[in-house]
């Protein structure tokens, strides 16, 4: 590509946040029509500099020329007068508004005093047709998909002003057709002269549609280099910052579960599921295995989940656990069991925003513990810092409200909350979602261990090749139905695929 | 005085910083313009001065507001206590009875505990509306607000009982033999008995956790219904404590006007103490000084002769300016426009571009 001028010049960007140094001297270039991705660990200031540049944050030195003209955006609405609109991560538009609602929600139309319906519909339409989309714009937000929700709020975003585009994780809650939907209407706006700043941690979707690579690390300027010219390794070497050995290497010995499948299973469930969210299914889990629960989104592999860790009563069926027969019927009882489960949103099941790091960790165990024990002050720090220390959380102290973390900290957090109870059955549900590659390799390998300490462990995921590292068994989920078993041999892609697509069940045997 | 300083930051990050600074100007402003306003003097073994009054009227007040403080943390609202204060109140006088002679119907303990039990329960019954039904609160105490004028009539028979027994004036003024007003020792236990349950057992922590994200909450294992149940049943216990003390300022169960528009003072002094409407963190010490402070502005306006008809309005102007005070973003607003040099801090970042 050629050096166009670039519409948007960042140059010595600092901001500083209580006890965290998040940018310093950060410069950062983006030219009309190019597609340029961010990429960065978590906690390196990919959002921060988003955050930044879009007036959500105010930065503590630094310019920012949008055009050759100095800028300095006060709130969001500001950045988007001034050309810069930007699309998060989690769809933050009102899914009990119409879609044509919620694209002119704040500027709508008027006409002789009163709100033009008519021509906000029409000019809804309009807009969405420009990404391809047709859809009943009268309809509320919520009777679509997540994607094509992305899709109104990029249409919302272009609406409003388009010079520059920015898509925080876009693609982190959709499947792989929705994911080249989305790069169509990204290149159809790439070449209409838009900049489209694109922040994702997946790499392959990085090297499908992006022009250039800017890499931040602990809140400093790795670099900028041509997608083209920079291999897949050297860029997960740079975002991490020393040389890739051991993430594609590191395997789990696959243990001869036929040993432990003859033991009492830990957790049987025989029959059980949820009326309108999972059929009924049997599925044993025993200690020191990873079984792994695999199918699309919205399958019924978080439901499934849910059920067996009581936030669903099972309707029908039996649980066991060690052999007995028990009724499951909250999280507490669940609890009572040395189960635990880290959800899938992070953000309204997990965290708990307002309170510090120590809190959000002792939480569970104290919930265990009962109202009456409480855990003396001494004991909570103490637990607090070995598990920042364990599990490496970056955090700038343990009186840290949770709030101000990096979301991979932030999963780290929940995860100490689980780890701290010392359970026997650990379900974790998408725990590497939205977390950068070092953290995920972590966090793999931490399950791999926990099993073969005895834990046992249930392993949800969208990433396949995740699941076919860490697990010893795949539950196949299709349609709420728990269609197969997957052991041994039959633990490669293409059977997984295979079998999720709804071919033969056996068709690698 | 590098020392000082850091101690001045810390006092100022406390949360109650800033509800002790609205106190002290309207006790401040006193000590300006009302003379003798913080003399007292002994009558009859009690002591007795506008620093009394002021602690003995807040005494309802701060027992509304330390159960409003926990039902506000987590997320909800009670705009049923004032109607509860008139239930309890009614249910005391109705058992003790308005005989001239003064001799009670029933003992006065049982009247107590009676009237106690019948507010748990109340209190309870919009737990339940909460909890289980999940209506949101505003609506589901609403019910109560209304129906319970009704009830408390119902109870004392659509009549004003006035009550002749003596103890009955006990716990709305002195108890023969203790110095300070009666109701500083209600309410000294009930605070005692909150902040013990809140800081020396987990529940402040659960109910900090259910009030921010109560989904999270109830996936780490805390049983989020139960605890409403009982926040909502410590407000209703709170509010029939305050409904004993107002009945026995008046030694008449009044269905209709006992405890009438507490509850929004009740809100007012959570609020005042600093505490987040939309719940989680919370100071029960805050809203006990949230609530001294409106009991305060009342009393100063009554000694300065403004007349009950417009002292809402003043009182809303000097409530709005305590607001402010304690709001971060006013202060630094207020903090720029005395700048020297009169630029915002936002044009300096700027300029040093």
């Amino acid at each position: 590509m050629s050096e166009t001028s670039p519409i948007l010049t960042m140059t010595g960007i600092c901001k500083t946040f209580p006890g965290v140094r998040a940018l310093s001297n950060v410069d950062f270039k983006l030219r009309a029509g190019e597609i340029h991705a961010l990429m960065g660990e978590n906690g390196a200031g990919k959002s921060t500099l988003i955050k930044v540049l879009t007036g959500v944050d105010k930065l503590d030195a630094g310019e920012i020329l949008l055009d050759s003209r100095s800028i300095l955006a006060k709130s969001p609405q500001h950045a988007q007068e001034l050309g810069i609109s930007t699309v998060y991560q989690e769809v933050n538009l009102c899914a009990n508004l119409t879609v044509a609602e919620n694209i002119f929600i704040g500027r709508e139309p008027v006409r002789a005093g009163k709100i033009d319906w008519k021509e906000i519909n029409k000019r809804a339409k309009k807009v969405l047709e420009r990404l391809d989309i047709e859809i009943d714009v009268t309809q509320t937000l919520d009777t679509y998909s997540v994607a094509v929700q992305q899709m109104v709020a990029i249409a919302r975003a272009l609406d409003i002003s388009s010079k520059v585009l920015i898509l925080d994780e876009p693609t982190s809650s959709l499947d792989a057709h929705e994911v080249k939907k989305l790069f169509e209407v990204m290149r159809k706006l790439q070449s209409e002269g838009l900049g489209i700043i694109f922040v994702t941690h997946f790499l392959d979707q990085v090297y499908e549609i992006s022009d250039r690579i800017t890499v931040l690390r602990n809140g400093e300027l790795v670099g900028e280099y041509e997608t083209a010219l920079l291999p897949k390794v050297q860029l997960v070497s740079k975002m991490i910052g020393k040389v890739l050995d051991d993430l594609s290497s590191f395997n789990k010995d696959k243990k001869t579960t036929e040993d432990a499948r003859r033991e009492t299973p830990y957790v049987s469930a025989k029959g059980v599921g949820h009326l309108g969210s999972i059929n009924p299914f049997d599925l044993d889990i025993h200690k020191g295995e990873v079984l792994g629960l695999v199918g699309l989104l919205g399958s019924g592999r978080t439901e499934t989940a849910r059920v067996i860790f009581g936030i669903d009563k099972a309707d029908c069926g039996e649980m066991h656990v060690q052999g007995n027969k028990t009724v499951i019927a909250s999280a507490g009882d669940a609890m009572k069991h040395s189960m635990a489960f880290c959800p899938e949103n992070r953000k309204t099941e997990g965290i708990i925003s307002e309170l510090s790091v120590r809190e959000n960790i002792i939480l569970a165990l104290q919930a265990k513990r009962g109202v009456r024990k409480y855990i003396k002050r001494k004991e909570q720090e103490k637990i607090a810092d070995d598990y920042i220390r364990l599990l490496n959380i970056k955090t700038s102290g343990k009186e840290q409200l949770i709030r101000n973390l990096s979301g991979g900290n932030q999963q780290k957090v929940i995860l100490a909350r689980w780890l701290v109870t010392q359970p026997d059955l650990l379900i974790l549900d998408e725990p590497t979602r939205g977390i950068d590659v070092g953290t995920k390799a972590e966090i793999q390998k931490l399950i791999v261990r926990l099993a073969d300490e005895g834990m046992a462990v249930m392993f949800i995921s969208s990433e396949l090749d995740e699941l076919l590292r860490c697990c010893d068994r795949l539950a196949v989920i299709r349609d709420r139905n728990k269609i197969a078993e997957l052991t041994g041999g039959e633990l490669n892609e293409e059977v997984v695929m295979h079998t999720i697509a709804g071919g033969e069940n056996n068709a690698g045997a | 005085m590098q020392g000082l300083k850091d101690r001045l930051k810390r006092w100022s990050g406390s949360r109650l910083f800033w509800p002790l600074v609205g106190l002290v100007l309207v006790l401040f402003f006193n000590l300006i313009f009302v003379e003798g306003f913080f003399s007292i003097e002994m009558k009859d073994g009690h002591l007795y001065g506008r620093i009394i009054d002021i602690v003995k009227n807040a005494g309802c007040y701060m027992l509304l507001a330390i159960g409003m403080t926990l039902v506000v943390a987590t997320g909800g609202i009670d705009i049923s206590v004032g109607s509860m204060c008139a239930i309890s109140g009614a249910v005391m006088a109705a058992l003790v009875g308005g005989e001239l002679s003064g001799i009670p119907h029933h003992s006065y303990g049982i009247a107590i505990a009676a009237a106690l039990a019948v507010s748990v329960v109340l209190g309870l019954w919009n737990g339940f509306l909460v909890a289980k039904l999940e209506i949101q609160p505003v609506v589901a105490t609403l019910i109560l607000m209304v129906a319970g004028r009704g009830i408390a009539q119902l109870v004392t028979q659509g009549q004003i009982i006035t009550v002749y027994y003596k103890p009955y004036a006990y716990l709305g003024s002195f108890t023969p033999g203790l110095i300070l007003p009666t109701s500083i020792f209600i309410v000294a236990i009930v605070l005692t008995m909150a902040l013990v349950a809140v800081k020396k057992t987990s529940l402040g922590l659960f109910i900090q956790s259910a009030g921010i994200n109560r989904t999270a909450t109830r996936y780490s294992g805390i049983n989020v219904k139960k605890l409403i149940y009982m926040v909502y049943g410590f407000c209703g216990l709170c509010a029939g404590v305050a409904g004993l003390v107002i009945s026995s300022m008046v030694k008449a169960a009044d269905g209709n006007n006992a405890g009438l528009g507490y509850e929004m003072d009740a809100i007012l002094a959570v609020a005042l103490g600093g505490n987040s409407m939309n719940g989680g963190r919370f100071s029960i010490m805050g809203s006990i000084i949230g609530a001294l402070i409106i009991q305060s502005i009342t009393t100063t306006m009554y000694a300065l002769g403004v007349s009950p008809q417009v002292l809402p309005v003043v009182k809303a102007v000097v409530v709005i300016s305590i607001c402010l005070i304690q709001s971060d973003d006013f202060r630094r607003v207020l903090a720029d426009l005395f700048k020297k040099d009169g630029r915002s801090q936002h044009e300096q970042v700027a300029v040093k571009l």
